[in-house]
């Protein structure tokens, strides 16, 4: 297992120039545009940006269970893995097909996903340990018996009272932080490597959020998986991240650590958004006070760089004609901005 | 839970209760009863008939008596299963429905499960796969089978069934078995005349079924918890099959229980066409001739049949739904 030191470096997912667009009759959303970052084995990434600025749509290409109007049209998504006789190999999961047995061995296996609604993102026709089980005996091998006790482990680790109970319950049966509690215990159910939580702490109060994080980082420390975070709550990356992510419009608009994204942020965008940092119990959708103008329909995308007209830095004739690509701006920190770096010369 | 199943049970007995009231009602609504109606058939057919011998004829029926003891004494004689003579038969209603009842009962649950067949994977699809060329298919088949009227589809597959398929159509058996006791051939044969009647009076149903199918597993197709159930790894299949479908569902379970009075009392004029032998046609004589007791049991035991149905839907549903289950 212990590949030595220079393997654990090695990013367990990387998502290179990744482009998913959605096929509509009415127009084209280029919902992903070009995203780029790296996960590692035991750190928390946080990918933060507005709501519809392409989140959600990155956690579901990394699955490959975009809805069918959406395809990957470019990029690379390489996991590093296991393979069955113990290898380690690099798997560009864009190359799969997203049915075949290769890549629904990965769903749910390497890969566990927990996101927002906490209502309905179980069945309300079967009971908790009912869902939580099918996973585990499906990728794990397990009999009904042995998948059953594992559900209920799992709805202990993540602390459900009464596990033994709770397992033969339904849904609606459990309260808003208990579901998302077991959400999490079935996306931990097989062990995966990676975990990505769409805003697994939107739809909950205060307290019950808190709470899910507080879980999520011990859950972390306990397994030493990777967590993709996605977010658009400052304050909750503050307090999880060790990288950051800012996105707008389907677009990677500055990464790097989570201090030198809160202390010398380089890009307008996150600038503004740091001004505006939602206190922890703000509604998801809220505009940003301090960013003029609203996000644009996602079939009217700007010229050049995407976030010029409510940039208060935008230079005339550059910034309205030119897209700016995502380059370094500091020790890990990259930023896709002409305030920083010339035009590439087009080709 | 089996609270809830008492209390729907309970419901259901009330629910006869009020349609053998509201049945002896409607029976007594039209001016005149059998009686004068016979006696007017008699004097149209040149026959005399004396005040005394009408008066006779009533008292021997208790027609003479105030309603609420005709509708005491009804009562009384369907609770020791005599349901009464048929007046223009005279016969006892017993005999003459019996078989028929039964008929009826297999004609409608052929319809049923025949729709059930049909709309659950051609809705599964046509939702899946929305707006393919098989969607705009089985819409446009759907519509044709709810705008076809019921009749004239009969009509028209009788003719083609006869012309080309050489098919014997019209009634639920061949000459030879239609007063021959019960065997396996009678059976086979019943089976065999039932295909026709179901289709025709599972289409239009049928055509409404993949409608609501189609759009409930649309609106669940878009559901997280589909998201769920994918990116745990499940094949595409199991996802649909297990999570949205059994959501949408309910549907099914409703439609035993209004297909009973829909088959037998909106298709009397299909069952007039391919004369079959079910309550329908006989319900229609009943009530042209004033039969009180016989149209009285017909109606009577559709409504049991149809608070019965009823009835098993919400069992069903209750088995569809564990929030009903838990909760009712
Ligand atoms: N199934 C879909 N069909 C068409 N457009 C979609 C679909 N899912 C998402 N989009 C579009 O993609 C963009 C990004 O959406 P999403 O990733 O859900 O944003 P968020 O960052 O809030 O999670 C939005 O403009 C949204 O309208
Ligand atoms: S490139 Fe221009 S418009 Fe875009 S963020 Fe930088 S300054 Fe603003
Ligand atoms: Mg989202």
């Amino acid at each position: 297992m212990d590949n030595g030191h220079a393997e654990r470096q090695q990013p367990i997912l990387s998502v290179r120039n990744l482009k998913t667009y959605f096929f509509q009759d009415e127009g084209l959303v280029r919902a992903v545009d070009g995203a780029n970052f790296d996960l590692y084995r035991g750190k928390t990434l946080g990918i933060v940006g507005e709501s519809g600025c392409g989140k959600s749509v990155t956690a579901r290409s990394v699955l490959r269970i975009v809805e069918r109007s959406g395809r990957i049209i470019e990029g690379e998504i390489l996991l590093r893995r296991e393979d069955a006789d113990g290898q380690i190999d690099l798997l560009d999961l864009t190359k799969l097909d997203a049915e075949s047995r290769l890549m629904r061995s990965i769903r749910g296996k390497d890969i566990g996903l927990v996101f927002q609604e906490p209502m309905t993102s179980f069945s309300a026709h079967y009971t908790i340990g009912n869902q939580i089980a099918e996973a585990v005996g499906m990728h794990l091998k397990l009999s009904k018996e042995q998948a059953r006790q594992r559900a209920i482990d799992m709805l202990r680790s993540v602390g459900i009272p009464k596990p033994e109970r709770r397992v033969d319950e339904y849904p609606f049966q459990l309260s808003g932080g208990l579901r998302q509690r077991a959400m999490i215990a079935m996306a931990l159910s097989c062990d995966p490597s990676i975990l990505i939580a769409d805003e697994p702490t939107t739809a909950l109060d205060v307290t019950t959020q808190a709470q899910i994080l507080a879980l999520l980082e011990g859950l972390q420390r306990e397994r030493g998986m990777a967590i993709m975070l996605i977010t658009h709550n400052l304050g909750v990356v503050a307090e999880m991240c060790d990288q950051v992510v800012v996105m707008y419009l389907g677009r990677v608009v500055e990464k790097g650590p989570v201090d030198q994204i809160f202390h010398s942020a380089k890009h307008p965008y996150t600038q503004a958004l740091l001004l505006s940092i939602p206190s922890i119990e703000s509604e998801p959708r809220v505009k940003l006070p301090t960013i003029s103008g609203s996000i644009p329909h996602p079939y009217r995308r700007p010229n050049g760089c995407p976030f010029h007209p409510r940039c208060s830095q935008a230079m005339p004739g550059l910034c309205d004609a030119q897209v700016p690509t995502l380059l370094p701006v500091g020790p890990d920190q990259e930023a896709s901005c002409f305030l920083y770096h010339q035009p590439v010369e087009p080709a | 839970m089996l609270a809830y199943i008492i209390r729907r049970f309970l419901l259901a007995v009330i629910t006869v209760w009020a349609i053998t009231v509201l049945t002896f009602v409607i029976i007594q609504l039209p001016p005149g009863d059998f009686v004068s109606i016979y006696i007017n058939s008699l004097q149209s057919s040149g026959s005399q008939v004396s005040f005394g011998q009408a008066e006779a004829m009533r008292a021997q029926y208790g027609l003479d008596q105030p309603m609420t003891i005709q509708y005491a004494r009804w009562m009384g004689m369907m609770l020791q299963g005599d349901f009464g003579m048929a007046l223009a038969w005279n016969k006892p209603v017993k005999e003459i429905i019996g078989d028929r009842l039964v008929l009826t009962m297999v004609v409608s649950i052929s319809a049923i499960m025949l729709t059930w067949m049909i709309a659950l994977p051609v809705g599964i699809y046509s939702a899946v796969r929305q707006y393919s060329f098989g969607d705009y298919a089985f819409t446009f088949i759907g519509f044709l089978g709810i705008a076809i009227p019921n009749f004239m589809l009969a009509l028209i597959l009788m003719y083609v069934g006869y012309k080309y398929f050489n098919m014997s159509i019209g009634g639920l058996f061949s000459p030879e078995f239609e007063n021959a006791p019960w065997s396996l051939a009678k059976a086979g044969d019943l089976g065999k005349h039932l295909i026709l009647p179901a289709v025709i009076l599972g289409l239009a149903g049928t055509a409404q079924l993949i409608r609501i199918m189609r759009a409930n597993l649309l609106d669940e197709l878009r559901k997280p918890y589909v998201v769920t159930a994918r990116a745990k790894g499940l094949a595409e299949t199991r996802v649909i099959l297990k999570y949205p479908v059994r959501a949408a569902l309910n549907p099914f379970a409703s439609t035993v229980g209004y297909y009973f009075p829909y088959v037998v009392s909106g298709s009397i004029i299909v069952s007039l066409v391919l004369g079959l032998p079910t309550v329908g046609p006989l319900l229609l004589t009943a009530l042209v001739a004033q039969d009180m007791f016989l149209a009285g049991t017909i109606v009577l035991m559709l409504g049991i049949l149809t608070v019965f149905g009823t009835f098993v839907s919400d069992l069903i549903l209750m088995w569809i739904e564990p929030r009903m289950r838990m909760e009712g």
